[in-house]
């Protein structure tokens, strides 16, 4: 009995013992990032010290941080416009994506038709679209609010049509011996089960919305985060031009998190492992 | 979609004399192909049966004799080429609207994003039905029948498959249909958990009365449960033999051990042998 005893340690023992490891990995998962993230920093301060880069070619972060905090409103001034510009378009894009794959799983002949010449548009680049939609639009928020809308819309309307149309066939066969209508198993069924693909198409939209902003404004604009990148890029104001990336990056990042929130407030039935 | 067809009219040769009670479901020269690029296939060929109502059939077979076609051809999910098909008396498209019968799939086919209570409340918000028939067992009810009290507000994802497969019965049974169809409802699942549920669904057809008719490759399984089985071979998918099991009503998973069985259990065997 003394020999087990002393081979078995105390179970609230291994149980302390464990609960210890856990809480050690969890800081450890904590903290690493951000090591890594000061670990670059330095290395960039201190590759700009050593090398004596011109602060025209490259600026410290202490540069940086001294502009994100002296420049504070000019920055915010200029994300507002770039923030509703890729909003809008993120609600334009993504509404019209999700009506128009109802529609085409509703009537197939229309997708036929149609979506080919979905794919073709998809395939110009965003930087040779915005300039026609310059031309067509003018100067205003309009262009802009159109190319964000354009990126989002592909993304959105193919992940939507494979959510509508990827039913579990047996379920769509229950539905035809309960007698279910073509809006019932609409409603019942092909919406809920295009929610997860959906809510993945949405997270890629919210951050490239904002390029599609950020793009709209390189062609002509006076005010926004792109406008703001070419001013500091020709004013060789190069601690300017990483404050105002690092703000419009931080934006795409709030959006990117807010979809995912409400993605987790909305797909809850998903098993932790996934499909 | 097959023409409704008055089955009393079509077969009365099938159809028992009694016409005011005819056979839950008669089937009389089913033959149903389908076309594909490379070949035609004839999955069922001039299959003919009746079952009793309140009966249990047992569809047994191996794969591709057609035995899940027989069964969506009596649920209207498939047309049959040629043939006459009659459920309750009536076409099946009729006894489909008419939500005369209950389905069963090989998965479970449960909607994750419902609990277990919703997926079962489901056939009351669709296809026009919204009331449940007076004095019909309620979701919950139903739900403790299968043995899931207490599960009502769990998601697919959390139950095991035996426990969906369960959710899938009650669901079917909603409404009290007069017909269940049951697709190799156990086949994905562990041996210990079928025998249970074998178990269950006798006493559930006792207690319910309504038809089954159960498609299963497993001759135990076929045996056990059927009052009936009838035995199909492949290509093209025919009947080989109506077999009447006669066993008593009132069945353990012992009695798979007893003489009477065995020897059924090998009489099946064979017959499944001749027809490959």
């Amino acid at each position: 009995m003394t020999d087990i005893a002393a081979v078995l340690p105390d179970a609230s023992a291994a149980e302390a013992e464990y609960a210890r490891r856990k809480q050690r990995e969890l800081w450890r998962r904590r903290l690493l990032p951000a090591v890594g993230i000061l670990a670059a920093l330095g290395a960039w301060a201190a590759v700009v010290y050593i090398f004596k880069v011109p602060p025209f070619v490259a600026p410290s972060p202490v540069a940086v941080f001294a502009t994100l905090t002296s420049k504070f409103g000019l920055l915010i001034e200029n994300l507002v416009p770039t923030a509703i510009e890729a909003i809008c378009g993120f609600l334009l894009g993504n509404v019209a994506a999700i009506l128009i794959a109802t529609t085409f799983v509703h009537k197939k002949i229309l997708e036929e038709a149609f979506f080919p010449l979905v794919v073709i548009i998809n395939t110009i680049p965003v930087v040779a679209k915005a300039p026609i939609l310059v031309l067509l639009l003018g100067n205003g928020m309009e262009p802009k609010i159109a190319i964000a809308a354009l990126i989002c819309f592909f993304p959105t309307l193919v992940n939507m049509v494979r959510g509508l149309e990827s039913v579990n066939p047996q379920a769509m066969e229950l539905m035809r011996v309960l007698s279910a209508s073509k809006t019932e198993v609409f409603f019942k069924l092909r919406l809920f089960n295009s929610l997860p693909y959906l809510f993945s198409a949405l997270k890629i939209s919210a951050s490239t919305s904002v390029i599609g902003a950020i793009v709209g404004e390189w062609i002509g604009s006076t005010q926004g985060i792109g406008a703001l990148i070419i001013q500091a890029t020709y004013a060789f104001d190069s601690a300017l031009l990483y404050a105002t990336v690092i703000v419009g990056s931080c934006f795409s990042m709030v959006f990117f998190l807010a979809i995912t929130l409400v993605e987790r407030l909305v797909v809850r039935w998903q098993a932790p492992a996934g499909h | 979609m097959a023409a409704p067809v008055a089955a009393a009219e079509a077969f009365p040769s099938v159809v028992p004399q009694a016409a005011s009670a005819p056979a839950a479901v008669a089937c009389r020269n089913v033959t149903v192909r389908f076309i594909t690029d490379r070949r035609t296939v004839t999955a069922l060929e001039n299959v003919s049966f009746a079952v009793e109502r309140g009966g249990f059939l047992s569809l047994l077979g191996p794969s591709g004799c057609g035995k899940s076609t027989l069964l969506r051809v009596v649920a209207d999910l498939v047309s049959p080429t040629s043939g006459a098909v009659s459920v309750l008396g009536l076409s099946p498209q009729e006894a489909r609207l008419k939500r005369s019968l209950g389905f069963v799939f090989q998965d479970a086919a449960l909607l994750p994003w419902r609990t277990a209570l919703q997926n079962v409340e489901l056939p009351l918000e669709v296809g026009g039905a919204k009331a449940l028939p007076a004095g019909a067992p309620t979701p919950r009810e139903l739900l403790k029948l299968v043995g899931l009290e207490g599960w009502e507000g769990s998601y697919p994802h959390e139950l095991s498959g035996g426990m969906r497969q369960r959710v899938s019965i009650a669901r079917a049974l909603l409404g009290g249909p007069r017909l269940l169809l049951m697709d190799e409802p156990f086949g994905a699942l562990d041996e210990i958990t079928r025998d249970r549920l074998n178990e269950e669904l006798r006493r559930i057809w006792q207690e319910t009365g309504t038809t089954i008719m159960f498609v299963t490759h497993s001759v135990y399984e076929a045996l056990f449960l059927g009052e009936q089985v009838l035995v199909l071979a492949a290509n093209p998918g025919r009947v080989t033999e109506l077999v009447d099991v006669g066993l008593p009503r009132d069945r353990t998973l012992k009695i798979r051990e007893t003489q009477p069985f065995v020897e059924i259990a090998a009489n099946l065997r064979d017959l499944l042998g001749r027809g490959a």
